[in-house]
């Protein structure tokens, strides 16, 4: 199998590392030490799948999509991640923290959230290991993606807004990280995507690779084949997008592609393509590309989808662009709007805004006849509703 | 080493206080007078940060004088004018502080030439591992004569408070507690652990910061240390009583003995 994993000290090429102030070293170093004998432990692996198929309900189905497929011209299938338990892919990393934290002896654990879906996939992990947990969650955030506030909350989860910046995912993230600073002792922080120090980038990416492999047992079983010719999934920080790369990253056939937030238009300063508009830097402790200024200063990012609404990209990311392993594009507000409708009217599934996203470039692309692409919808879009709402009454 | 740092750590005999202030904070020409008030009224050494967005090792308050400061225009090319004015008129140990990614986009090697250039004498970049430093960083530091300063915290592996103080030219930065700047440390944890770091007789001084704000709690940390560092205190004192000479004085006096 051909996968992707960082140099010891978590670089992919010149991205990601760990740049972060020493308050944080005994943490990451414990991580660091830990993650991979946990993790490849068998008692942990039994845990683990026995979790993912019978409480978050794997595999997933790889859904054929006639309508999509007649509408482009191959044959198009969507990976249902917004059939997991609690609708997003964001649950496979946090029940694969959750028991890494419980084998760490940690009795707390804090997260941040965009569209709230990791924030609700942490509670209930949290709820399942009865461990407390505090989710930050920027308050525009909290405003837009209010049912997930809720869940949350039922969930036994404390919410605190994150006032700074344009509170949005960013923010979010630099709260529970000085969150974390200031309670280094048996907290664990659950990141909820491929980014951030080393190890969380490799870490969330292990977590998160059973989508991809999934879909490569699944074409074999459908189609005969193990590798599809394309793989698309929305890219905020890029978890679903490397889980469901993961075991095509350098096979020769399958062209890996992942969709950034355009937001109004990358030239409209309302964005969050982090790689089109991007250079290279420090964000949250990891170097890679970020929207900023000439100084230096990360730029309030924007896009509909709080799940993609983020100024950085995971360091992982980073580098299968640069040695152009993935193609990073980009659509609009509007373009994954049009998308989300399209495939609810045609075929009975709202997806999340953010894989919206990815489904909306189909459209760009050409296609030959007998190509077999997959697509990751990465989640449900319930929490999506009354941006979906507005949309259609404007 | 020899440089405005190490000179006065050979020099003072009463402990070192160091003010931390974010440049063009309040006011985007406010650095130059500040740091005269500060250096008349008894400082011994000055940090000045550097704005950056996103940082992640600072409270409310000193966030809130970052985002100001980038607002007024504060950026390093405008920091570095300032200092060269500043340097016209003190000899006061200058060292600049802030966040790693405004270093990379104006250039590591460039920033660093410009801090020899302009009279600066030690940086600080909470967010640069000791790792990074050593790979990238720390012949440069020593062909320029500046000292790079690095954290520990009480969570700091002894053996690895050994490889800070060997990789270090000046001073130690011990931060008072497992906290962001500005808060309020748990005073008896902290007993504890600067007696545990002032045993190891270090070849390094360490100042001890984060959360000092009056007298009891800066000679509470020069017991243990060369002296301490003020911040997020000296920058809230700014917000209510402004940056006059006068109000400068008072806040001096506030924590000197
Ligand atoms: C459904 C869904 N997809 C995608 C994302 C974006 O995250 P990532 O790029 O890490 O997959 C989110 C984030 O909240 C999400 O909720």
């Amino acid at each position: 199998m051909n996968s992707i994993h960082p140099d010891e000290r978590g670089y992919y090429g010149e991205f990601g590392g760990a740049f972060v102030p020493e308050m944080l070293y005994p943490n990451l170093t414990e991580l660091r030490k830990h993650y991979l004998p946990v993790i490849e432990s068998n008692d942990f692996k039994k845990e683990f799948r026995l979790l993912l198929r019978d409480y978050v309900g794997r595999p997933t189905p790889l859904y054929y999509s006639p309508k999509l497929s007649g509408e482009h011209g191959a044959s198009v299938y969507l990976k249902r991640e917004d059939l997991t338990h609690t609708g997003a892919h964001k649950i496979n990393n946090t029940i694969g923290q959750i028991l890494l934290a419980k084998r760490l002896n940690k009795k707390r654990i804090i997260a941040e959230t965009g569209a709230g879906q990791h924030g609700v996939a942490v509670a209930t992990a949290c709820a399942l290991a009865g461990i407390g947990c505090t989710v930050f969650m920027g308050k525009v955030d909290m405003h837009r993606q209010k049912p997930n506030v809720e869940r949350m909350k039922l969930l036994g989860a404390e919410v605190v807004p994150a006032v700074s910046g344009s509170q949005t995912l960013k923010d979010a993230t630099n709260e529970a990280i000085r969150e974390w600073i200031s309670h280094p002792a048996d907290t664990h922080y659950i990141i909820g995507s491929v980014v951030g120090p080393h190890p969380y980038p490799d870490m969330v990416a292990r977590f998160q690779s059973v989508i991809g492999l999934e879909i490569s047992d699944q074409l074999k079983e459908k189609t005969g084949k193990k590798t599809p010719d394309y793989v698309l999934a929305c890219l905020g920080g890029g978890s679903n997008a490397i889980g469901a790369f993961y075991p095509f990253i350098d096979n020769r056939v399958t062209q890996l592609i992942a969709v950034e937030a355009g937001g109004k238009g990358i030239h409209s300063g309302k964005t969050a393509a982090s790689i089109a508009l991007g250079r290279k830097g420090i964000i949250h402790g990891s170097r890679t590309y970020l929207i900023q200024t000439d100084d230096g200063q990360i730029i309030e990012p924007y896009s509909v989808s709080a799940g993609l609404d983020y100024p950085g990209i995971g360091p992982v990311h980073a580098y299968l662009h640069d040695t152009g392993k993935a193609k990073v594009v980009n659509v609009t507000d509007d373009e994954a709007m049009e998308a989300a409708l399209w495939l609810s009217r045609r075929e009975g599934i709202i997806p999340a805004l953010e894989p919206a996203h990815a489904l909306a470039y189909l459209r760009k692309m050409k296609f030959r006849p007998g190509d077999t692409v997959v697509v990751n919808l990465s989640g449900r879009g319930d929490k999506d509703m009354s941006i979906y709402r507005q949309y259609l009454h404007r | 080493m020899n440089n405005r740092i190490n000179n006065l750590f050979h020099t003072k005999n009463g402990p070192v206080l160091s003010v931390y202030f974010t440049a063009g904070f309040p006011g985007r020409d406010d650095t130059v007078p500040l740091v005269e008030h500060l250096s008349e009224a008894g400082a011994d050494m000055i940090e000045l940060g550097f704005p950056f967005s996103d940082p992640l090792a600072d409270g409310p308050v000193i966030q809130n004088s970052s985002r100001l400061a980038i607002r007024n225009g504060m950026s390093l090319p405008l920091l570095f004018r300032q200092i060269k004015h500043i340097r016209k008129h003190t000899d006061i140990p200058l060292l600049l502080m802030g966040y790693l990614n405004p270093v990379m986009q104006y250039g590591e090697d460039r920033f660093l030439e410009k801090c020899a250039e302009t009279g600066i004498d030690g940086v600080i970049l909470p967010d640069m591992s000791l790792e990074y430093f050593r790979e990238h960083f720390r012949d440069r530091f020593c062909k320029l004569g500046l000292s790079n300063i690095l954290l520990i915290t009480p969570a700091t592996p002894p053996h690895r408070i050994r490889q800070i103080d060997a990789l270090s030219d000046g001073f130690i930065y011990m931060v008072s507690s497992d906290a962001i700047t500005g808060g309020s440390p748990d005073l008896s944890r902290q007993q504890e652990y600067y007696r545990r770091v002032a045993s190891m007789n270090l070849k390094n001084p360490t100042l001890t910061g984060f959360g000092i704000h009056d007298r009891d709690s800066f000679l509470n940390a020069c017991r243990y240390s060369r002296g301490a560092i003020v911040g997020s205190a000296f920058i809230k004192h700014l917000e209510a009583a402004g940056v006059s000479r006068e109000s400068v004085r008072k806040f001096m006096g506030s924590i000197l003995p």
